[in-house]
């Protein structure tokens, strides 16, 4: 019995700690269920539009997926000075945004620790998944920065990054693409 | 489609799933969701009557010439104002540090430009802050919307 109780329980434990996170924001009220238009298979979180316009306007709109709780918790938290920039929200919009990532922030074992910096980027797993390119290809001027997902996950901007959904950025060498293939 | 799929969530891609598949969360996402559309929209403005509201507060009127050199000069700090809207803003610019492709600044180029009073006086605080490490002047502002006016196509 217990074998079999043992993994609904884990993930039991899992929801109630996001519960709890979103509870001490004060947000938990009565919410109805949604109803799942296109079933379980295609439905999808829906994606504030706040998140959309005011993340998305200056690097890839992150699956909420990629960090924990707390990473988000502290990026939300220094907004002012985010990566050397300031992208400060008003609180209107952080209300909009911060409880929808800590709802939907990772939990499984490969997200759940906090990356250096709380770059999704030093996610071990980011680099365990890019270990193949070549350092150089990170800065051509079709790819930039690590941040710039879309530049090989044609579908990143809408949460996309399926492997067989992968483009060449511009200007690979043929060594370079060769590594790609592999 | 990829395997099937019970979560709500976008999935990162084969062997690595994020996210609990929790549908009271996902709900208090949508209702997020919905409670941000229905959120009022901005007030309906054009360059021109940006200009004038910067021209008003400056005292005088904003220059194209000290614009462009404001625009294209840094400030003490490591970025200019061209370094993510490019030396020709009619043109589509690219984020200093992320790479994203930013729509063109110049309102010939970019209709939506300086159309919502908010995102004007947001993209001033964060922008300035970020070139000049502090908040431009009303004169500043008036002198780089009178430059990025005048650009053609």
């Amino acid at each position: 019995m217990n074998s079999v109780h043992a993994l609904p329980l884990k993930r039991l434990a899992r929801h109630v700690r996001s519960a709890s996170a979103a509870a001490l924001l004060g947000l938990i009220a009565a919410v109805p269920l949604p109803a799942q238009a296109d079933g379980p298979r295609g439905a999808r979180a829906p994606v504030p539009a706040a998140y959309t316009t005011e993340c998305g306007a200056c690097h890839t709109a992150y699956p909420p997926g990629l960090l924990p709780a707390a990473s988000w918790q502290r990026l939300m938290g220094g907004l002012d000075r985010h990566f050397g920039t300031d992208a400060s929200l008003d609180t209107t919009t952080l209300r909009e945004i911060g409880p929808w990532l800590q709802a939907h922030a990772g939990t499984d074992r490969p997200v759940a620790g906090a990356p250096p910096e709380d770059r999704i980027t030093r996610s071990a797993w980011f680099e365990r998944k890019h270990r193949q390119i070549d350092p150089a290809v990170w800065k051509l001027p079709s790819v930039k920065s690590r941040a710039q997902c879309s530049a090989c996950h044609q579908g990143a901007d809408q949460g996309r990054f399926d492997d067989d959904a992968l483009i060449e950025p511009k200007g690979l060498t043929t060594a370079q693409r060769r590594a790609w293939s592999d | 489609m990829t395997e099937p799929n019970t979560s709500p969530l976008p999935i990162f891609d084969r062997g690595l799933r994020l996210g609990p598949p929790s549908l009271l969360l996902a709900g208090l996402g949508l209702a997020l969701a919905l409670g941000a559309s229905g959120a009022a929209s901005a007030a309906e403005t054009t360059p021109a009557q940006q200009l004038q509201r910067f021209n008003q507060q400056a005292g005088g009127a904003g220059q194209a010439d000290a614009g462009r050199s404001f625009f294209t000069r840094r400030h003490g700090g490591e970025w200019s104002c061209a370094s993510c809207h490019g030396d020709v803003p009619t043109r589509a610019g690219q984020h200093a540090s992320t790479g994203k492709r930013l729509d063109p600044l110049a309102p010939a180029a970019n209709p939506r430009s300086f159309t919502d009073e908010a995102k004007v006086d947001k993209w001033f605080r964060r922008n300035c802050n970020d070139v000049l490490q502090r908040e431009c002047t009303a004169r500043e502002k008036a002198d780089v919307i009178a430059y990025l006016m005048s650009l053609k196509p």
